[in-house]
């Protein structure tokens, strides 16, 4: 009984410590009524705030993106590492996971001399920033693949597709990633939440994205800011408790 | 699996082409991670100790690290990674042993174990945000006590400084704590409750003696996890306060944004140096205290 107590009690605290701001932000954001017409009307937003209209297509265009080529980099040197080149594997991890050791500030810090060479070979575009948001949800994408790969056998499923005539374009492309799409979806989606929570890098290499906008935004409209805020947040909540909760099925199908 | 998989025999994949030729298909990999990570780490490394306009070794910017205002930003950092990791772990450990004793399999740990894992990603802009709306000068919470005749503010404003900024990031801490923690109690096994009291001690003696000691090397590795979470962190921190850098991060973005007036750039690096030492000095007591955690609770 004592144990109930005590849950509930924990519970409740929680519950109205974690609930509160998001209660705030429907509050705050409601407090002019013109504020959620006015964001679901996008030619009107992208009229009357063309810096958060701009951030908000820079934030889908880079979520998108850096999908591509984290996969496009990320899956075939997975997969071939683990066929072809197993004493690899260690080294390729360890690169993978170094990100989450180097805080992001430090890496703008790095990133700074590398992105000047960036903007003189091929200009000082927002989606340039794809390639420093590869790096930092490298370590998340690489574990999500690589709990992939371990649970198919894929040395068999290689030999046999060779058997049978198959090239390596044909056994990655057409063999092994089919059977990793769940986890291949896994890295997509924590990829584009990243993504879209981004705000160290790109403020301080001078681009634009739905983070940097909001943040500016903020010094001048601040309900229209909160409401973006709240808009963003509750598509990560989503896009990640879809992940959690499809995660949390396949691992009871798997025991 | 992936042992399994490994033991097998090299049998068709693996020499049926020379290695040279394998080597070739990780070529982009390589060559991207190099460009985009390893010469950013070297260039923080090296410019740490490289001169005023990049001519030769200088252990100048590493001592600068010592200069009053730089090291009353690290104390600062690192009392408000502590405070944040302190109040997180135990209010997580809290909310995690409420979740153990739930059903294992039921609808309320399930839920509140996604939540936590969606929570602790939240940080940034939307997060400062978020707190703004809720107890900044109009928030929605100041409104609400100043009706009923509290001022949070009366002694001055506290949410853009470092209690402010403990409260914030206790919000993304405490879930945290949960993912990571909930782990180490369910290794606890209630045979040692009853060993216990067949031996005759208590819920006193169990959890000092017993439970206490086996939990001690996970809690604490937890709460350096979380310590090294919130000394990284900078969005939310950069959103909040606008005026002065009272923490490192804030102080990189100083000296970054205003490389081109004073040259302080590598008086940058040489401070992202120092919180890559710190992190890294968090992260491998945290790796240590893992495997010992590993022992008994793995």
């Amino acid at each position: 009984m004592a144990r109930v107590i005590f849950r509930w009690t924990v519970l409740t605290v929680m519950g109205v410590f974690f609930l509160l701001p998001l209660i705030a932000m429907v509050e705050f954001s409601t407090r002019d009524p013109e504020t959620w017409p006015l964001l679901l009307d996008w030619p009107r937003l992208a009229e009357e705030y063309p810096a958060l209209a701009e951030g908000i297509l820079a934030s889908l265009a880079q979520a998108a993106l850096t999908s591509v080529l984290m996969l496009v980099l990320l899956v075939p040197t997975a997969i071939w590492v683990r066929l072809r080149l197993p004493r690899l594997r260690r080294v390729v991890e360890f690169l993978c996971l170094l990100p989450l050791t180097i805080p992001a500030i430090v890496l703008v810090v790095g990133l700074a001399p590398v992105y000047a060479w960036v903007n003189y070979l091929i200009g000082g575009s927002s989606l340039t920033l794809v390639f420093a948001y590869t790096i930092l949800v490298l370590p998340y994408a690489y574990r999500a693949i690589d709990t992939g790969l371990s649970a198919i056998d894929v040395r068999t499923l290689a030999e046999a597709a060779r058997s049978l005539g198959a090239g390596w374009t044909t056994v990655i492309w057409r063999v092994v990633l089919p059977n990793i799409r769940s986890a291949v979806l896994s890295a997509a989606f924590l990829t584009v939440a990243l993504v879209l929570g981004e705000f160290t890098i790109a403020s301080l290499l001078h681009r634009t994205n739905l983070q940097v906008a909001i943040e500016f935004l903020g010094k001048s409209s601040a309900t229209v800011s909160v409401a973006v805020s709240l808009t963003a947040l509750l598509l990560a909540f989503a896009l990640l408790l879809v992940l959690s909760l499809a995660g949390s099925s396949s691992k009871e199908r798997r025991s | 699996m992936a042992e399994v998989a490994e033991a097998v025999p090299r049998r068709v994949a693996g020499r049926s082409r020379p290695r040279a030729g394998a080597l070739l298909g990780t070529v982009p990999f390589f060559a991207f991670v190099t460009i985009f990570l390893v010469i950013p780490t070297l260039t923080v490394v090296i410019g740490a100790f490289t001169g005023a306009g990049g001519r030769g070794f200088t252990p100048a910017n590493v001592r600068a690290l010592t200069d009053e205002y730089i090291l009353a930003a690290f104390g600062r950092s690192i009392t408000l990674s502590a405070a944040s990791a302190i109040i997180g772990a135990v209010l997580g450990a809290l909310l995690a042993y409420a979740l153990v004793t739930a059903k294992p399999d039921g609808p309320l740990r399930r839920v509140v174990t996604a939540a936590a894992g969606v929570l602790a990603q939240f940080g940034g802009v939307t997060l400062a945000f978020a707190f703004l709306a809720t107890i900044g000068l109009s928030g929605f919470v100041t409104l609400w006590l100043q009706e009923h005749g509290l001022d949070p503010y009366a002694n001055g404003v506290w949410l853009f400084e470092l209690p402010g900024l403990t409260l914030v990031y206790t919000y993304f801490q405490i879930p945290l704590m949960v993912i990571v923690f909930l782990p180490a109690l369910d290794g606890i096994r209630p045979q040692w409750r009853e060993a216990t009291a067949s031996l005759g001690g208590n819920t006193w003696h169990y959890w000092t003696r017993v439970a206490g000691p086996l939990l001690a090397p996970a809690f604490l590795g937890s709460a350096l996890l979380l310590f090294a979470n919130a000394f990284s962190a900078y969005a939310t921190a950069a959103a909040l306060v606008s005026q002065g850098s009272p923490i490192v991060p804030l102080q990189i973005r100083g000296a970054l944004t205003s490389e081109v007036v004073l040259g302080q750039a590598n008086l940058g690096k040489a401070m992202a140096l120092g919180m890559v030492v710190v992190v890294a000095v968090v992260m491998t007591l945290y790796a240590l205290l893992q495997r010992r955690t590993a022992k008994w609770l793995g």
